[in-house]
């Protein structure tokens, strides 16, 4: 008997080409929807037939299973994603940090609720349209970047272990983008052109300082622009507005650029400084996760901090099943408590961590 | 490959459609394509045969023919009821009751007559889901204009006392709304005995047509259209009627009325033959059991699951069963019935509900048992 595969379906073009490969595989496919968010009441809204979890999403992954003959069902997941990803999202922006929800969605939801839900539906494995690639060597599993790298998504999967990596499919993880979307048009999938999402899927029109500040009203409060020594340079227009490495939207002339290069959620005032003030020579990250135990102090690694920034170079201080500590080879400016920090060996994940 | 529906256990979500109706509705659908509001031969047909399915409907629950009105199916009839009688009352507005546990076209409504200005109170549920009278009378007050309560609620199966209620709102000179929709067919539904002023019904729930419903309204009682714009159903509903689902909800309504009590005492055989298999199952609760229920709907907790996955997998075998009301996306909501009936999230998570048809077999209940106690069986091993 086939295995059987819960796959992860949003209508985008790159979970729709993994379901078709997983079917082309022989595997026995089951496509969902995760309905995460409840999105606006408003039925006439316009970006309700946009982005992911909306009528319009359901509707294209709908037809693109019956297309393929699986069966399609959408799974009602809104409480575990509020519970888990919104309410995280706007304490961590509370607290001065930037937040990663799509990390921690992967984390709780993805690869832990909807593995959850598959085990219900009697299934072996779960497969999602990542793009990042899962090898199996020397019994252990590894994850490593896609073979697009400028679509690898292997970042957002840096909190994956043994048990998650050994029961996940990632069927697009060895393809370029163009090569999805060519399969895509060959299938004759309605979705093939569509867009890539963008922005983080529960704010709606990407404003994410009313998104927050409409659930923590203090952080939409005006308060001190200070510099690294306290002198007070000018006004912000509430916490909810600022990342740390931001330059534009200050509103304060100098004769060097100023950056954020810290929130004092404490004060509400907001820290600003030139661009050496952003350096950090090392960082210290939390909840770690390990992709096949803690890597050895002294090893020499490569650290990613964003998405879609570059990985530097730097060497593990310390490292224990919560915790890690690294020191950059170089001082490194694109440091932002709250995101997540990613360690490479070459292209395979060692593991991951919330930079503190 | 997906799973054909071998087993529909889902039949107040939908009925299939009988084949009297569907053949009843054919020549509607072909040669007799007349607007029934056109003065010649092929129009006049399309008339008479409107009006013969009328007389059916008016008969299926003691109406004289001229109280019933077409619509195009519960929903509009539930949210005709609700707005119909508040725009009546816009003047001096005043107080309408709803029970809590009403189907959604109607609890939407009384949210839209609370903007309008009316007061509107919910009325609570017992633990078996039962509006007690002695609750609507507590409620009512000298300037309600309108009581909804269900005939058989959709979820639980439970009947709701609407004669007492009636008696109430009779000697009150309030109007009484009920959502007969599930009730139809599967009981006696009449509307002189249960003191019903305005009662929605839908085709599709008893063996006819999607599309196709329609709202008794008693003579004397004074709304307002919301569709208009034309004179047809003597001017309280505009739009061309829809003539062949029309046909098709005479038909099925004959049906359901000269066959309710055989029909009915099949659906109770096999409901008690799946409750007993139910109850069985390890952690299983039947919702409303201790109610009086119409004979066709169980809604069983199965504790410590999740019945969304249940059904998805019962759906991978063949069986369809419901859960709670989907919402657009086709994703389960969490049911407002359960909880009106006291039982946790958890519980509402754990229902299951089971709506059986005339055409299910004692063999087909078995088999579900048989099936659901193995996805049981898979559950316990994770």
């Amino acid at each position: 008997m086939s295995k059987r595969v819960l796959c992860a379906m949003s209508g985008g073009v790159d979970s729709s080409v993994a379901a078709a490969l997983l079917v082309r595989q022989g595997y026995e496919v089951i496509g969902v929807t995760m309905k995460l968010w409840r999105g606006e009441d408003d039925p006439f809204a316009a970006h309700r037939f946009g982005g992911c979890c909306t009528v319009g999403a359901t509707e294209d992954a709908r037809r693109i299973a019956d297309q393929l003959d699986i069966p399609y069902y959408v799974l009602n997941m809104q409480d575990e994603f509020n519970a888990r990803v919104v309410d995280d999202f706007v304490a961590e922006y509370a607290r001065g940090r930037t937040p990663n929800p799509c990390a921690r969605c992967n984390e709780f939801i993805k690869f832990n609720a909807f593995y959850e839900r598959a085990a219900e539906l009697g299934c072996d494995l779960i497969a999602t349209g990542h793009y990042a690639r899962i090898e199996q060597a020397d019994g252990r599993f590894m994850l490593r970047r896609g073979l697009d790298h400028k679509k690898d998504q292997s970042y957002v999967l840096g909190m994956l272990r043994q048990q998650e990596l050994s029961r996940t499919l990632l069927p697009i993880g060895h393809l370029e983008k163009e090569e999805t979307r060519r399969i895509a048009a060959e299938l004759g999938f309605c979705v093939a052109a569509k867009p890539d999402s963008q922005e983080i899927c529960f704010v709606e029109d990407g404003d994410y300082a009313r998104f927050v500040t409409e659930r923590v009203p203090e952080l939409a409060a005006a308060g001190p622009i200070v510099d690294e020594g306290g002198a007070v340079l000018g006004r912000h227009a509430g916490l909810a507005r600022y990342t740390v490495g931001q330059r534009k939207g200050l509103g304060i002339s100098a004769p060097l650029p100023l950056f954020v290069t810290k929130i004092d959620a404490a004060n509400n005032a907001l820290v600003v400084g030139p661009r050496e003030g952003l350096n950090r020579e090392e960082l210290s990250a939390t909840n770690a996760r390990w992709a096949f135990g803690t890597v050895e102090p002294g090893r020499a690694v490569l650290a990613q901090m964003r998405a879609h920034a570059q990985a530097v170079p730097a060497r593990v201080e310390s490292a224990s099943l919560e915790t890690f500590a690294i020191r950059f080879d170089q001082p490194h400016s694109g440091v932002s408590p709250g995101q997540m920090c990613v360690l490479y060996d070459g292209d395979e994940v060692l593991g991951a961590g919330t930079i503190e | 490959m997906q799973q054909p529906t071998r087993v529909y256990f889902d039949h107040a979500a939908t009925t299939p459609l009988l084949d009297v109706a569907r053949r009843a509705m054919e020549p509607y659908a072909g040669d007799v394509f007349g607007n029934a509001s056109s003065p010649y031969q092929v129009g006049r047909a399309a008339r008479m045969a409107v009006d013969r399915a009328r007389a059916q409907v008016a008969e299926l629950c003691g109406a004289q023919a001229d109280e019933i009105v077409f619509t195009g199916g519960g929903t509009e009839s539930d949210n005709w009821a609700l707005l119909g009688v508040a725009l009546r009352n816009l003047q001096t507005r005043g107080h309408a009751v709803v029970s809590a546990v009403e189907h959604h076209a109607v609890l939407e409504p009384a949210q839209t007559l609370r903007e309008l200005g009316f007061e509107v109170d919910i009325a609570r549920v017992d633990g078996s889901g039962v509006v007690a009278s002695e609750e609507i009378e507590r409620l009512l007050r000298p300037d309600t204009r309108l009581v909804s309560v269900m005939r058989v609620n959709n979820e639980v199966g439970t009947v709701q006392p609407v004669e007492e209620i009636g008696r109430l709102t009779r000697e009150r000179g309030v109007l009484l709304h009920s959502d007969a929709v599930q009730a139809a067919g599967k009981m006696p539904l009449d509307v002189e005995v249960l003191n019903i002023d305005l009662m929605t019904l839908s085709a599709h729930k008893f063996g006819g047509p999607k599309g196709a419903g329609a709202l008794f309204i008693r003579r004397g009682v004074r709304m307002q259209s919301l569709l208009r714009g034309g004179g047809q159903e003597r001017g309280r509903r505009a739009g061309t009627e829809n003539v062949p689902a029309i046909v098709g909800m005479g038909a099925a309504a004959q049906i359901a009325r000269e066959c309710v009590t055989p029909n009915a005492a099949h659906l109770t055989a096999l409901r008690e033959r799946l409750e007993s298999g139910l109850c069985a199952l390890p952690n299983a609760v039947i919702n409303g059991q201790d109610a009086p229920r119409a004979p066709h709907i169980t809604n069983v907790s199965l504790r410590g699951q999740r019945a969304e996955s249940l059904a998805l997998g019962l759906d991978m075998t063949g069986f369809a069963v419901g859960t709670g009301s989907a919402c657009a996306s086709g994703a389960l909501e969490p049911s407002h019935v359960l909880a009106a009936m006291g039982r946790s999230p958890e519980e509402a998570r754990a229902a299951l509900r089971v709506s059986l048809g005339i055409g299910n077999t004692a063999d087909e209940v078995d088999e579900f048992l048989q099936v659901l106690s193995k996805l049981l069986q898979r559950n316990e091993r994770n």
